[in-house]
């Protein structure tokens, strides 16, 4: 029965952040991963924002497996057949080139090992069953019929954190504050998908957000490009999804026919089918974040950023697991791993750039919730993009006769629309 | 091959798992007779549950391990499903993720 100063659930991006600084420090730190490998078990659409990683693992995308540098976002609405895009590109000029596209079962075993370099034992293969609560203090772990006793445990087991919830830690949740995301990856020749996302060379790639034609669900869609793989999928809220009564293998489909997608991965191979919850975040979701004997980090703790154009879980990983890190070393320091002794944790959370970008956005929660955004105004962009650039026998109307005769075909009235523009204005804008 | 659409098995086909014997889900049959939405049997993306002979039977060794089945259960079903990860090593190993 060993003794760790710090025992860590999960080797994702929070828990091998957490392991790495941990040790780093000094202190005795075994992390426990269920998957045969650490990555094995994780999906993510695969945009890292490099900012936080580039501050703790310094110039690691010359060493990591990361695929292309993103120099291209877009944003496109999906008509029934049609698609109007915003598209950015920009050069990939300096370090730390903002944003890369990573394979999880890739990019994780070497977040992992860095920790390993660090001193950190990194145990795959074993899942942890239940954490040990004695007199209200969490001090250690179950896993595999063996107790492991620690100082401090860091919760860092992802979106479904059952280890929480088995302790009475947290509170069940609920289908609307949680997305299912279903990925396909598909396989395309490197030339192909440098030329077919407008990229220069094999470094650089592009990553599209896709609002609209997800068969009625409250979501949207992704395609980011990797070295020579797609990463292609669907976010959308459960609740949503089982009220559709489509399966979501269906909603996949049915995006992947539209025919701007079609064209992006026509030809491709799928060569893997993956399916992963993602909380819908929210600044109002942030929970608790230590308690005596433990802290949580990243999913396990809902902490997400989506604001329509980007969905930041990684890198919210990454910045709550240093901001707990600090706080655990600290503690240590103080020989105090109660709730009191674990306190900092919050304040440093609070002072990071990922905490002050989740209170920016806080107002997009509701325009999450509006099914116009994601029924009604895609088809209508398409529809009044339709008018000002088709040449027909009738004739042309201008821009404001265009919106309001789409309006109506929509059913959109005046006072929704405003409405709705204050939304946007509110959550994403002003 | 991917211009047709692949069925759903075709998909699970493409990935690698690591079979256990036992199953890391089971249901409480009793509360599903009551739970009116049974939203299990739309939500999940590997298909596990289906309704066979008047109760929910469980293919656990498609499970993609997602959690989708147990927040929808608990919030639109009737609390029927108890899933735990699979032992270590187990279940579904994603070769790219
Ligand atoms: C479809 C989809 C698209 C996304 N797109 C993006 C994106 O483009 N960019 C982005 O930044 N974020 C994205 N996210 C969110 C991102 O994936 C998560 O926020 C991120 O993975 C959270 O990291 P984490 O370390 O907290 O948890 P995870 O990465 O989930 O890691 C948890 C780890 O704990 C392990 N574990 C769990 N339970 C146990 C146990 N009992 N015993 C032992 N080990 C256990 C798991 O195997 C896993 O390795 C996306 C998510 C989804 C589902
Ligand atoms: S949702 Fe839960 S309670 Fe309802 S039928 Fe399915 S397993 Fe049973
Ligand atoms: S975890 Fe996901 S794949 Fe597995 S049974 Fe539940 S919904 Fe289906």
């Amino acid at each position: 029965m060993d003794e760790f100063d710090v025992v860590i659930v999960g080797a994702g991006p929070a828990g091998a952040t957490a392991a790495y600084l941990c040790a780093n420090a000094g202190l005795s730190v075994v992390v426990i991963e269920r998957g045969q490998q650490p990555g094995s078990k994780n999906v993510s659409g695969g945009l890292i924002y490099a900012q936080i990683y580039d501050e703790i693992f310094p110039n690691f995308w010359k060493d990591a497996p990361v695929e292309r540098t993103i120099t291209g976002h877009s944003v496109v609405f999906l008509g029934d057949t049609a698609a109007t895009a915003l598209d950015y590109r920009a050069e990939a000029s300096a370090p730390h080139y903002n944003a890369f596209s990573v394979l999880r079962a890739k990019f994780d075993p070497w977040l992992a090992a860095q920790a390993e370099a660090a001193g950190a034992m990194v145990m795959p293969g074993f899942t942890v069953d239940e954490l040990i609560v004695e007199n209200g203090r969490v001090c250690g772990v179950k896993a595999g019929g063996d107790e492991l006793r620690a100082q401090v445990v860091v919760v860092a087991e992802g979106t479904r954190s059952q280890l929480l919830k088995q302790a009475g830690l947290r509170e069940a949740y609920s289908p609307k504050d949680v997305s299912i995301g279903i990925k396909e990856i598909i396989q395309l020749p490197e030339q192909t998908i440098t030329d077919r996302f407008q990229c220069l060379s094999a470094d650089e790639g592009a990553a599209y957000t896709l609002v609209g034609h997800t068969g009625g669900v409250q979501g949207g869609g992704f395609i980011y490009s990797n070295r020579d793989t797609l990463s292609l999928g669907v976010v959308a809220k459960i609740d949503s999804v089982y009220k559709s009564k489509k399966q979501p293998h269906e909603i996949l489909d049915e995006f992947k026919s539209h025919p701007f997608v079609a064209r992006l991965i026509h030809g491709g191979e799928v060569v893997e089918y993956s399916a992963q919850t993602v909380h819908r975040g929210g600044f109002h979701l942030i929970p608790q974040l230590y308690g005596d004997g433990y802290v949580v980090a990243g999913s396990a703790a809902r902490l997400l950023l989506n604001n329509v154009m980007t969905l930041r879980g990684m890198d919210v990983a990454v910045a709550s697991a240093a901001a707990a890190a600090k706080a655990v070393i600290e503690a240590s320091g103080k020989g105090d791993f109660s709730a009191a002794g674990l306190a900092s944790y919050e304040e440093y959370f609070k002072a990071t750039s990922v905490y002050k970008d989740m209170q920016t956005f806080k107002n997009v929660y509701p325009l999450l919730e509006n099914d116009r955004l994601f029924s009604t105004y895609p088809d209508m962009v398409c529809a009044i993009m339709e008018d000002m650039f088709s040449v027909q026998l009738q004739p042309g109307k201008k821009g404001y006769r265009a919106l309001r005769d789409r309006m109506k075909d929509h059913d959109v009235s005046l006072l929704n629309l405003a409405k709705d523009v204050y939304q946007i204005g509110r959550g994403v804008a002003l | 091959m991917t211009q047709g659409v692949l069925s759903l098995d075709n998909r699970l086909g493409l990935d690698k798992y690591e079979i256990d014997e036992q199953s890391h889900i089971s249901i409480e049959h009793s509360r599903c007779a009551n739970c009116g939405l049974k939203p299990c049997l739309t939500v999940c993306p590997a298909a596990v549950y289906v309704w066979v002979e008047d109760k929910v039977a469980i293919r656990y060794e498609n499970c993609l391990e997602c959690g989708t089945c147990t927040i929808a259960c608990e919030g639109g079903g009737n609390g029927g499903i108890t899933w735990h990860p699979p032992q270590g090593g187990f279940g579904i190993v994603f070769r790219y993720g």
